[in-house]
């Protein structure tokens, strides 16, 4: 729902970079994005067509790498990971208890461009 | 793709522009000694009464500025304002969450120096506003029991990004299926260290222990 401000701050960043690095095309840009983000990989391809036209990401692909949900149980320490369908009533794999910390999943940066 | 393409390292937060202005308003209103709360939910789950039982117990002790997103109607801010403090309402336009430059916009039309707590009525929704910092020094989310004890499966984010649950409405508790204890370890599956505050806006059920936790959460932040 909020991917048009999300993808508004992608462009704004790569920019920086680009400019930063001489760049004159901007081929593809890799996220790397939390599985508990809500974020859509369709939309942000559409929005990031609209919002680019006319600047040096014009046409760039935007290629998402989904960040695993891992948690860490409190317990044993133990850490493990967890598919966001199948958050249902999860228990440690190793020791059974049901407290646990999240290690990963909540990532949203940018990791790096490819360009000329 | 041509020889002349390179990689470009990047590691750059996407949320980092917003996360900047967080940080800024963060420390101003520490400054200012106002706390600020982000309360979120779905619509319709009770915010905006939840603000309205807030403001009955703890206006004598703090003085209090409510900052309305939900939507653009005047109904929420109105009935806020009807309750004795100041209340701004933000004009969101329909977007889905709240981010920390819209929050400052509406902290410009209070006096800080005279507020010891604004509470942010979010947005009405469960997926944007965990997204965004706002630069509140607490989350606070509703669920009401009608919307089902499946949502922290539904929406883990918005769960794990606040410091406090009130489950609200549990008048309703023996007309359905909602399991109290199922939920809980649920949430705390995604936040161990979440409070859970059980109460009804309508009876007033735990309200004097969502109080107790505001107060003192206010003190500390304002001594």
């Amino acid at each position: 729902m909020h991917e048009l401000p999300v993808v508004q701050g992608i462009l704004d960043i790569v920019l920086r970079h680009a400019v930063k690095n001489h760049v004159t095309k901007i081929h593809a840009i890799n996220l790397a994005v939390g599985g508990l983000s809500d974020l859509q990989d369709e939309w942000i391809q559409r929005y990031f067509d609209y919002i680019s036209a006319g600047t040096l990401a014009e046409g760039a692909k935007v290629r998402i790498e989904r960040v695993p949900v891992v948690f860490r149980c409190k317990a044993c320490t133990e850490s493990f990971q967890v598919e966001v369908g199948e958050m249902k009533d999860i228990t440690c794999p190793s020791c059974g208890a049901k407290d646990f910390t999240l290690v990963s999943g909540r990532e949203y940066y940018i990791r790096d461009m490819e360009a000329e | 793709m041509t020889s002349d393409v390179r990689l470009i390292e990047i590691k750059e937060d996407i949320l980092s522009d917003n996360t900047v202005q967080a940080e800024e308003l963060k420390r101003r209103l520490k400054e200012k000694k106002t706390f600020l709360l982000n309360l979120m939910s779905s619509p319709g789950s009770g915010k905006t009464s939840l603000i309205l039982r807030t403001i009955e117990r703890l206006k004598e002790r703090f003085s209090i500025g409510v900052l309305e997103a939900d939507i653009d109607s005047m109904v929420d801010a109105e009935k806020v304002a009807a309750s004795g403090v100041r209340a701004v309402q933000l004009k969101t336009g329909g977007f889905c969450h709240l981010d920390a430059a819209m929050v400052r916009t509406g902290l410009e039309a209070f006096d800080l120096d005279g507020l010891d707590l604004v509470i942010i009525e979010n947005v009405g929704n469960l997926v944007c506003p965990a997204e965004f910092d706002t630069g509140s020094a607490r989350n606070a989310m509703i669920l009401s029991v009608p919307e089902g004890d499946d949502k922290p499966l539904k929406y883990p984010l918005m769960f794990s990004v606040c410091q406090v649950l009130l489950v609200n409405k549990v008048d309703y508790l023996g007309l359905s299926d909602f399991n109290m204890d199922l939920l809980k370890e649920r949430v705390r599956k995604l936040n161990g260290g979440i409070k859970i505050i059980e109460v009804s806006c309508r009876t007033g059920e735990g309200i004097d222990e969502w109080a107790g936790w505001l107060a003192n959460e206010v003190e500390e932040y304002i001594r």
